[in-house]
């Protein structure tokens, strides 16, 4: 690990309406480090990794993905990373193989090189005995898995996890973070994860930024976060950073369809 | 080019995997086919327009591609948050591909549920002139598939929430496919009604087809086909347009 920044995020600010989602941001990610963005509901984070993945545009501030800069030059910052959004983004009327095959032709991995890839992670991942099962078969945690092997496929710089153990038992938890980890340290991709659990945080990021209402409120390792709080535990100087209230979202389109999606399963 | 033929293969596949689905959407032109078509035959006939059957078979043809293009475009509300879609916007390729792929592959979708349905209509008695006919019909019901793919792609691109679609439905869809003529013939209307019919790109390509299959048209095809492809062209513009500025 080196300390050039692979992300550099200043002054970002990103407004809906009246509501400023993401106020003054600056941060910056190093190159094959794990990063975490922890903060409460409604926080910023889940904004501002869209926007970094350029699928919104910032309102004002300057952002830059391996140098350069998602919003101008948007195909090239799309090759270097790899994203798992906090909602699926499956076929689940697809094959798991035939998801990742897609991705590659998206990516114009050359297929030799599509298929050799698909089958080591697949079978990192466990899910290569299952390949040609629908994705509608799989569980929660098989389908957080097959992403996060999708997102891997084409070596991107960066992977971008948001949220991508919500609702998963802590077994998968722990085998995902476990091969997340190794990649990490293996073929050196950096890894920026959104969660909201601290154990997580505290186990797999190098550097930690918490954000709250749209603004970075301390960044550091873990212990420097304990350190700077002068708590014993990360969730402890968590709640200590960003207080004890509980933020309620107002409920947006978007939730309610998440909550339809949850009834319909799909 | 694989990547507009890969998502296009997409659509496709997910069509015939879903053989349930198929079977239900034909309940919809058997309904009409059944009702309207036995139902209102000695009427029409008794009006002196031969059979009604004949007449509203290309109607009832022309009714499954707009239902069925239509709604492709209109699930990309959907997709775009909880499906594939999000991950082909987030992919290294220019959006005009991804919006082609998906437009034709619901085009294609559609051209074979209206293949399914004109076999229905055979079966019902529904006699074309020729098999030439058909086969020249089969290119109107084509540019017919386009241009309302096209025209869902745009409104599933602008589309927020969820409670649009049913507005889409009821305030779109459904006068798209009762102002086209599908039902009636386009002679001696109410002026509101002739005017409304005519603003409808659905009238000509159902007139089209009407035209190729049973010899019979209103506007003559060449204009049919002259309207469906500058429409086409429109919608399919206004698509990509809408489709490239897409945010999640």
């Amino acid at each position: 690990m080196n300390n050039t920044p692979i992300i550099r995020v200043q002054h970002l600010v990103r407004t809906f309406g009246t509501v400023t989602a993401v106020n003054d941001v600056t941060f910056d990610v190093r190159k094959g480090e794990t990063f975490a963005f922890l903060g409460p509901n409604g926080a910023g984070k889940t904004t501002t990794i869209k926007m970094l993945t350029t699928v919104l545009r910032p309102t004002s501030g300057t952002l830059e993905l391996d140098g350069l800069n998602p919003v101008t030059d948007s195909t090239e910052v799309r090759k270097r990373f790899g994203v798992v959004f906090q909602d699926p983004s499956l076929d689940s009327e697809l094959t798991a193989w035939e998801n990742v095959d897609i991705h590659g032709v998206l990516y114009h991995v050359p297929r030799p090189v599509r298929r050799e890839r698909a089958e080591t992670l697949l079978k990192l991942f466990e899910l290569w005995d299952r390949r040609n099962d629908l994705v509608k078969t799989f569980s929660g945690g098989m389908r957080r898995r097959l992403e996060i092997a999708r997102g891997l496929l084409h070596t991107p710089k960066v992977l971008f996890l948001d949220e991508p153990t919500q609702g998963l038992d802590p077994q998968s938890r722990n085998q995902m973070w476990t091969i997340v980890k190794n990649l990490n340290e293996s073929e050196g991709v950096t890894v920026f994860l959104t969660t909201h659990y601290m154990d997580e945080a505290d186990r797999v990021a190098d550097r930690i930024a918490v954000i709250d209402h749209g603004k970075i409120v301390a960044t550091g390792s873990s212990a420097e976060l304990k350190q700077q709080t002068g708590t014993e535990s990360l969730e402890a100087a968590f709640l200590k950073l960003t207080g004890t209230s509980i933020r309620d979202e107002t409920f947006s389109a978007e939730d309610r369809m998440r909550q339809v999606s949850r009834v319909w399963r799909r | 080019m694989s990547v507009v033929y890969i998502l296009w293969q997409r659509e496709l596949k997910k069509y015939l995997r879903s053989r349930a689905q198929i079977v239900a959407s034909l309940g919809q032109p058997l309904m009409y086919l059944a009702v309207l078509g036995f139902g209102l035959g000695p009427v029409f006939r008794r009006a002196g327009e031969g059979s009604y059957l004949q007449f509203m078979a290309p109607g009832v043809i022309g009714m499954t591609v707009l239902f069925t293009a239509m709604f492709s475009g209109i699930a990309m509300l959907w997709d775009r948050q909880f499906g594939f879609l999000k991950e082909t916007l987030v992919a290294p390729v220019p959006r005009v591909q991804i919006m082609l792929g998906k437009t034709l592959g619901g085009a294609t979708v559609a051209v074979l549920q209206g293949t399914l349905v004109f076999v229905v209509t055979l079966v019902a008695g529904f006699r074309p002139s020729s098999v030439l006919a058909v086969l020249v019909a089969f290119l109107i019901i084509m540019l017919i598939a386009v241009v309302f793919s096209a025209l869902a792609t745009a409104i599933g691109s602008s589309l927020k929430e969820m409670a649009g679609f049913q507005m889409v439905m009821n305030f779109l869809v459904m006068p798209l496919w009762f102002l086209s003529g599908a039902l009636y013939p386009l002679q001696g209307l109410p002026a509101a009604l002739a005017v409304l019919t005519r603003i409808d790109p659905l009238t000509y390509g159902i007139d089209g087809v009407r035209g190729t299959m049973i010899g019979t048209s209103h506007f003559g095809v060449p204009v049919d086909v002259a309207v469906l492809l500058g429409v086409g062209v429109l919608f399919v513009s206004a698509g990509a347009w809408r489709f490239s500025k897409l945010e999640v």
